[in-house]
């Protein structure tokens, strides 16, 4: 059977916004907090600038032996609010699973908040204050990271930005670590 | 030691580095690409010393590590699909020179229709050519395994080449822990090449010549005494490894709850951890299923296949097909029971092209077994399975 404590999120946006390393920078902060068993995969497809994509993480206090697509998500974390016109990112939601979005709406402006635990934070407005931006686009993988420690306890916000500053050196690593911190005091949580 | 968290493909480059190969031909292909990428950067920050050289075909990658190992020197690349059927011809010159080159394949479909996810068709139809052949399962294991197969393939009672693959993106793309051990640890388990014969200037002798009938036979004969002799050094290796390292991924299978299974799910690679999930699930039921997961291809593990069907019917998944027959494991596991076991065995197909192989897809194809509902051989997702 699954660990009991392991946790599935799957992580929508589009081609160019960092999901996958979204993905990636969450789990390597995950397992600094001790989950032992950590696993972060991109969607295995063409990937187009623009275009949805998705990427996915488990977390567990054990190794993780599953190899296979996360299908009934506990976590889902929208790195583009207007991708939820073209793609259901509920589908497989688990009861009372959670939803983190990114959008300068609050949680209760979303009929869904009446059945899953919605937060909200605007990571677009962050990545564009702290000019974290790629070919002029803002980049909000890591200000929506900065979120994630209030929705999920198994991951501090410290080990984010640890995780931040061993992958950007210097100034880019400083504005990264300053986006996460006003992510994470800028969510919105209706739970 | 440290722990590293990244893709297959970048835990397989920093294996293969840490490992001092003296030379390394690549050429790039869909989901090979992050592995070479791995290297040619450690050539960058220094701390690959070794000759880095980016080739025009596959073909020349083999070509060229054959020419670089014939030289006594330790050599390594990568491919995948198309880009391993390229080197088909330099693979059996590899073998039958009795170079101890190591290379990761990463298992791709093969093409028509165009497709690059995983299926193990490509390293299959390389069977024969007299390559050990691993079959990974976690990051931690092909980092461990492309250390653990410089001393095999190096061995002077093997002195074969060694083929470690594992999935397209289900880990040559997935980020996982891996524990790195020291270097001079490394350097340590795997001293530096000594090679039986060399290519050498200033003791010039050819290789490659005409040889008669009688001693060729000879030295196909030696190759499979040298792959029988691997059979018995693998778990020797395994053990010194978990001594030095305390990590063990099986000998040439990986045993799961086989002790007092009724019924035992054969599979390799990522479908084999995936297995262990559905195995603690149907248990939960009360079925009596154990797991064994097929690490080496060839040499086969033929005695252990066989003291499992002494206790156990076997149930098979490919993610391979023989077109015209079945799944490779299948036949070799029939192969192995034949004439000495009463046990039935079962086959299934699935997961060719990509497609997602869940633990609940397991899960069904065991039970159809156990509720006496399988056929011989079966294709899941067809025929109602």
């Amino acid at each position: 059977m699954l660990s009991k404590d392991l946790v599935e999120i799957v992580f929508h946006g589009r081609g160019g916004q960092g999901s996958v390393t979204a993905a990636n920078l969450f789990v390597a902060a995950a397992l600094k907090d001790g989950n032992k068993g950590v696993q972060a995969f991109p969607f295995f497809g063409a990937e187009r600038r623009g275009a949805p994509v998705r990427a996915f993480a488990r977390i567990s206090g054990d190794e993780i032996h599953l190899r296979s697509e996360i299908y009934t998500p506990d976590i889902v974390i929208v790195l583009d609010e207007s991708i939820m016109d073209m793609v259901d990112v509920l589908k497989g939601l688990k009861k009372n699973g959670r939803i983190l979005i990114n959008t300068t709406k609050n949680p209760k402006d979303f009929d869904f908040s009446k059945k899953y635990d919605v937060a909200t934070v605007d990571a677009t407005s962050i990545a564009l204050k702290h000019e974290i931006l790629v070919g002029g686009i803002p980049v909000v993988n890591t200000p929506i990271l900065g979120a994630v420690p209030k929705i999920f306890d198994r991951v501090t916000l410290k080990s984010i930005q640890d995780t931040v500053k061993d992958k950007w050196k210097g100034e880019q690593g400083n504005k990264n670590v300053k986006a996460t911190q006003d992510a994470y005091d800028g969510v919105e949580v209706d739970f | 030691m440290s722990v590293m968290i990244d893709t297959g493909n970048y835990i397989a480059a920093k294996a293969a580095v840490m490992a001092r190969p003296a030379v390394v031909p690549a050429y790039p292909i869909t989901p090979q690409t992050t592995l070479v990428e791995g290297i040619a950067n450690y050539v960058k920050t220094g701390e690959f010393k070794g000759e880095y050289i980016c080739v025009e075909s596959e073909h020349s990658a083999m070509a060229a590590c054959i020419g670089a190992s014939a030289t006594g020197v330790r050599t390594f690349t990568g491919t995948s699909s198309h880009g391993l059927l390229l080197m088909h011809e330099m693979l059996h010159w590899a073998a039958l020179a009795r170079l101890p080159i190591v290379m990761c394949n990463i298992n791709r479909v093969v093409g028509p229709g165009w497709n690059i996810w995983t299926d193990e068709n490509d390293s299959i139809s390389q069977r024969d050519t007299g390559w050990i052949q691993f079959y990974c399962s976690s990051n931690q294991e092909i980092f461990d395994t492309v250390i653990q197969s410089f001393k095999l393939a190096e061995h002077e009672k093997v002195q074969l080449p060694v083929m470690i693959s594992y999935n397209a993106f289900i880990l040559s793309h997935t980020s996982m822990p891996v524990y790195v051990p020291d270097q001079k640890d490394v350097d340590n388990f795997i001293p530096k090449r000594i090679p039986k014969w060399k290519l050498d200037v200033d003791n010039p002798i050819t290789f490659g010549n005409i040889i008669l009938p009688a001693a060729y036979e000879k030295v196909r004969k030696d190759m499979q005494d040298s792959q029988e002799y691997a059979k018995k050094l693998i778990p020797e290796i395994s053990k010194e490894w978990k001594k030095q390292f305390g990590r063990h991924h099986g000998d040439l299978l990986e045993l799961y709850k086989c002790e007092d299974a009724g019924y035992i799910l054969l599979s390799m690679g990522a479908i084999g951890a995936e297995s262990k999930v559905s195995i603690d699930n149907l248990r939960k039921e009360g079925i009596k299923i154990g797991l064994a997961r097929v690490r080496c291809f060839r040499p086969f593990p033929r005695e252990e296949v066989l003291k499992l069907g002494k206790q156990a019917d076997l149930i098979v998944i490919d993610r391979n097909i023989s077109v015209g027959m079945e799944g490779a494991v299948f036949t070799e596991v029939k192969a192995a029971l034949y004439n000495n076991s009463d046990a039935k065995a079962y086959g299934f197909i699935a997961g060719l092209g990509g497609k997602d192989v869940t633990f609940g897809d397991i899960e069904k194809m065991c039970k159809k077994v156990v509720n006496g509902k399988a056929k011989q051989l079966e294709w899941f997702g067809f025929e109602g399975v």
